[in-house]
Formats: C-alpha cells, sequence, structure tokens
C-alpha cells in the first residue's frame, strides 16, 4: 500500500485541493443525475405505479425524519466531543502533557482520534468513566501469536509487553514494550526490527465493516426473496426503495460505460461497492454505535476497494487494451522509440486511476467529517473563554453549520458511491472495449 | 500521519469481508434480484408487444367489420330493391286478378239474376195462370150456378164452336 513516507506532505492542503476539485465535480455530477432522472422515460414508465400520492407523503416524511436524525446528531457529536474533552483532561497525566498547563481542547487531536481507527469502540464517558466495547486483539510478535482483549490496553496498561502508543508517529498502534527500549538503538532500527507487531486485531472499524456487511446481507436477501415471491409485480415497501438505485447503476452506470453485451460479470462487484460506500458513508455521519466508525474515510478500506477495481481492470483486460498501454497506436513513434515516454505514462496511469479512486473517497469522507468536528470543537474552543460565549457560537453558528454540512454529506454520501462506482465501470468498460 | 498510513490488520480484514461480502451478495441477493428485474423487463416487453399486436389484429378485424357491414348493407339493398320489385309486380298481378275475378263474378252474377228473373218469371206466370183459371172456375161456378146462365153459356160456346 501507500508508503507513509511517500505521503509526508502537508495533508491539509491535499484534503483542501481535493475537496476544491471534487466540489466543482460534485455539481456537475448532481446536475447530471438529476438531468438523467428527468429524462430518463424508461424510468418514469417503470416506476410510475409504485410513485403514488402515499409514496410522495413517505418521502416527506422520510426528508423529515433524517432531517430530525442530523439534528440529533450534531447534538450527540456535541456530546461526544465534549466527553472527549474531558477524557482528555482526566487522562492528561499520563498522556498528553501540553494539555495538563492549558486544560485546553486541542481540537486538531480531538478530530484526528475521531477520524482514525481504534482498538476499542468507545461509546461515551459517564463522570469520567469511559464505556467502551472491548475488542480482540491480534498480534503477531517476534513469530508469536498472541490474542487478548482490548480493555486489557486501556487507559495506556501494558499487557503481555504490549501497549498503546498514544504519541508521536506510531500514535494508535500498538507496540511492544521490550522492542520499544531497543528502538533506541539505531542498528536494530535499520535493520527494520522495530517495536511494531504485525497487527491483526478486529479493530473499531473492522467491526464496523463486519456490520455493515451484515446489514446490506440483511437489506439484500430481503429485497431478493421480495422479488421471488412478488413475482413479475411492481415492487413494494424495501425493494421499491431499492428498485430504482440498482437500474440506475445497471443502466446507467454499467450498461452505459461497460456496454451492453459485457456488462454482467461486472454488476456484483459494482453494486456491492455502491452500496456498502453509501451505507457506510451514512452510517460514518451518525457519531453513535452502530454508526460513527470512519470506515470509507479510511485510507485502507478505500484502498483495498480501489485495488480490487485495480485487479479487476486488469485481469479482465483485452489485447487492445494492452496494445493501447504499451504501443498505443497513432502515437508518432518518437514518443515510443528511444525514450519510451507514451508507454511510461500509460502505465503510471494504469495505477494512479486506481490510486485517485482510492483518495477522492477517503478525502471527502475525511474533510467532510473534518468540518463538522471543526465546527463542534468551536463550541468548546470558545467555551473555554466564556461559557455562555460557547453556548451562543453553538446554537447561533456551530450546530446550524453542522446540520448544514450533515445534509451536504449525505449528498456526498451518495456521490462518492456514485462517482467510486461510475470511475470503476469506466476502467472496467476501457479494459473490455473492442478496438478496431 | 496515522490518517493516511494504513494498517495492515485493516487491509487484511476489508479485504476478507470484501469478497465475502461480494460473494455472499451476488449469490443471495444480486443473481435473483437481477434475474427478477429482467425477468420483469421481458415479460413487461412481450405484454406490450402482444398488446400491439391485439391492437393491430383489432384494426384488421374492424376493418373485416365494416368491410362485411357494407357488403351486407349492399346486399341488403338489393334484397330490398328486388323485393318492391316483387312486391310491386306481385299486387301488380294480384290486382289483375281480382279484376278478373270480379268481372267474372258480376257476370256470373248478372247471369244468375237473369236466370232466376227468368226463373220468378216463369213462376209468376204459371202462378197467375192458375190463379186465372182458379179466378175462371170460381166465375164459372157463380155464372153456371143458374139454369138460365148454363144454357146461356153453352148456346155461347156452341155459337163460338159453330162460328169458328
Amino acid at each position: 500500500m501507500v508508503d507513509a513516507a511517500c505521503v509526508r506532505v502537508d495533508t491539509s492542503k491535499l484534503y483542501l485541493y481535493i475537496v476544491g476539485v471534487s466540489y466543482l465535480e460534485k455539481f456537475f455530477i448532481i446536475w447530471h443525475i438529476i438531468y438523467k432522472f428527468a429524462s430518463d422515460k424508461t424510468y418514469s414508465i417503470c416506476h410510475m405505479n409504485s410513485l403514488s400520492i402515499l409514496k410522495k407523503f413517505k418521502t416527506v416524511f422520510f426528508v423529515v425524519i433524517l432531517t430530525t436524525v442530523m439534528v440529533l446528531s450534531a447534538f450527540f457529536t456535541s456530546i461526544d466531543v465534549f466527553s472527549q474533552h474531558h477524557e482528555s483532561r482526566q487522562d492528561e497525566i499520563e498522556l498528553i502533557e501540553e494539555e495538563i498547563a492549558k486544560g485546553e481542547l486541542d481540537a486538531g487531536k480531538m478530530i484526528i482520534d475521531h477520524l482514525i481507527d481504534s482498538h476499542e469502540w468507545h461509546l461515551w464517558t459517564y463522570k469520567g468513566h469511559h464505556v467502551s466495547i472491548p475488542l480482540p486483539v491480534f498480534l503477531i510478535h517476534k513469530g508469536e501469536f498472541h490474542a487478548f482483549w482490548s480493555n486489557k490496553l486501556a487507559h495506556g496498561h501494558h499487557h503481555k509487553g504490549f501497549y498503546i502508543e498514544v504519541q508521536g508517529d506510531n500514535k494508535g498502534k500498538v507496540l511492544s514494550t521490550i522492542q520499544d527500549d531497543m528502538l533506541d538503538d539505531e542498528i536494530l532500527r535499520e535493520e527494520g526490527t522495530s517495536g511494531l507487531p504485525i497487527d491483526l486485531s478486529i479493530t473499531k472499524n473492522v467491526l464496523a465493516i463486519l456490520i455493515s456487511s451484515i446489514i446490506l446481507i440483511l437489506i439484500f436477501t430481503s429485497v431478493a426473496r421480495a422479488y421471488k415471491r412478488r413475482k413479475d409485480q411492481a415492487p413494494k415497501g424495501l425493494q421499491s426503495f431499492m428498485e430504482p438505485i440498482i437500474i440506475f447503476i445497471r443502466d446507467d452506470i454499467a450498461k452505459s460505460s461497460i456496454g451492453e453485451k459485457k456488462y454482467e460479470k461486472y454488476m456484483p462487484f459494482l453494486l456491492t461497492v455502491f452500496f456498502f460506500i453509501f451505507l457506510n458513508n451514512l452510517m460514518g455521519i451518525v457519531p453513535f454505535f452502530p454508526g460513527g466508525a470512519n470506515i470509507t474515510g479510511n485510507i485502507a478500506v478505500t484502498g483495498v476497494m480501489a485495488i480490487f477495481t485495480f485487479l479487476i481492470t486488469s485481469f479482465s483486460g483485452n489485447r487492445g487494451y494492452w496494445t493501447h498501454i504499451i504501443n498505443a497506436p497513432g502515437v508518432p513513434w518518437w514518443l515510443k522509440f528511444p525514450i519510451p515516454l507514451m508507454p511510461v505514462v500509460e502505465i503510471v496511469g494504469i495505477f494512479t486511476k486506481p490510486f485517485v479512486l482510492m483518495i477522492r473517497l477517503f478525502a471527502n469522507i475525511t474533510a467532510g467529517h473534518t468540518i463538522i468536528l471543526g465546527f463542534i470543537s468551536l463550541i468548546f474552543i470558545f467555551g473555554n473563554i466564556n461559557e455562555f460565549l460557547g453556548l451562543g457560537v453553538g446554537i447561533g453558528f456551530s450546530i446550524p453549520f453542522a446540520v448544514f454540512m450533515s445534509l451536504l454529506e449525505l449528498l456526498v454520501a451518495f456521490i462518492q458511491a456514485y462517482v467510486f462506482t461510475l470511475l470503476s465501470a469506466l476502467y472496467f468498460g476501457m479494459a473490455v472495449e473492442e478496438h478496431h | 500521519m496515522e490518517i493516511v498510513s494504513p494498517g495492515i490488520g485493516l487491509i487484511l480484514w476489508m479485504t476478507i469481508s470484501f469478497t465475502a461480502l461480494v460473494l455472499i451478495l451476488h449469490r443471495y441477493a444480486w443473481k435473483p434480484i437481477l434475474k427478477s428485474l429482467h425477468d420483469r423487463e421481458d415479460t413487461i416487453e412481450e405484454a406490450l408487444n402482444t398488446a400491439n399486436k391485439a391492437r393491430e389484429e383489432m384494426k384488421d378485424l374492424k376493418a373485416d367489420n365494416e368491410k362485411l357491414l357494407k357488403e351486407a348493407q349492399e346486399e341488403r339493398n338489393i334484397i330490398l330493391r328486388e323485393a318492391r320489385k316483387v312486391k310491386e309486380s306481385i299486387i301488380e298481378q294480384a290486382k289483375t286478378k281480382a279484376n278478373e275475378e270480379a268481372d267474372n263474378i258480376v257476370e256470373n252474377a248478372k247471369e244468375r239474376i237473369e236466370y232466376e228473373k227468368m226463373a220468378a218469371m216463369t213462376d209468376l206466370k204459371n202462378q197467375i195462370a192458375s190463379i186465372s183459371i182458379e179466378v175462371a172456375e170460381k166465375i164459372l161456378e157463380k155464372e153456371l150456378s143458374r139454369e138460365n146462365k148454363q144454357e146461356d153459356y153453352i148456346k155461347k160456346l156452341i155459337s163460338d164452336a159453330q162460328l169458328n
């Protein structure tokens, strides 16, 4: 995967750049989707009967519910941040020394803590007591396998010679105490014997992936059962909610990008990727269990999905696809012969495509969460100056803007799922295109 | 920095669970859903085609019907016209026949009347004759009841006879 050293650029600038580009992209895509939906006659014919007035009321109801959830989530996020704030105070002695002196909320640290993976699923903090779901920790260290529950490592405790680092480059990772002592030894470090065991734990994100996978399986097997039970009838309930999306992915993404003949092979991947990203984007907006895990804003998760796209594209690439990469027809020979400029560009292109897929999804979701958490942090930053100022900022500024951002994130949740699926489909389409 | 450094464990679990998810959803969800959608679209298309066909057939049938109707009307008109003609000829015939019959009847009646008249006349004549004889008898009886009369009459008769 991505070597951390390579990406050691100013990440905040990177986010801004990608977010800036992708907002233009978003507006283009929104317009495209609205246009598609409005002009798609088959869509309106097939679904007209299922869209009765009752259904329209349901839509209004749905929107109201969503808005309520958004407001609630902003509220809960603020509570969560508040508890984090206190948590950092509670643990300040052994954890972050700067905060002892200031007693202030470190917004940047808090935001990062909310965005990264964790070995336990923190639920809430009540009177300084953390209530968390302990998760299994699996470690392979020096050829030995260790398994225990994450609560053994909570609050900086050491267990079996392992502990969770709280600062520095390895922050949040499980380190070995024995090796940690040797970390100072330059020779050992250069030999690659770092204090990092191979961590295969069921972390918060892994559990969230499993939960969302189960939800997806439950939803879509029930939809599939509805199709079997109500054969050749108009869709109903959950089925009628999913059907337009499935048809949209099939007709407007797969068929138009890959082609009528070959699209079927890629449908399982495209549908799964779409609904996986969509569901996890939505669950990422909900701040409490079982939501709140930042799955689609995790570079490992988006990276794995991008690798899937890369592998499928490469393995389904036909002769024409590879010919265009190695020896593109219609390109002057001097771009290919003494210095193989075009082939190099094309080969780099094979890897940049999935890389961009990975970064786009990761950065969009991370940026959205960062902004919301930033707004919420403002309450406590101002609250530290004056309690009433904090309250005013919270009610007058942070909550409305957090709600607005959440609504925007709802849109982004759909658009990023759509973009990931569409681009994957386009790459598959390029790979299987018939060249003449 | 931790935000852009992917963890090996998460990559492993994500790969395993995502592969499993794709396979499970493919087997138990996407396959039946896409198949049903496809089937339903086929059914709808077939139904539409059938409806179109039926409409075409209806059109043809309608045209046929109209043609039949027209033909029937024409036939009816012809039949009516012929019937009218037949009617007229029948009436004509009946009239002539009736006239003839009436003439015959009148003729017969006349003959009959003539005959009856003659019969009545003969009867009348006979009756008049018999009445006259009776009258004559009575008159003779009355005339001849006396002697001198009888003689007178005989004398007359003889004189008549001698005269003849």
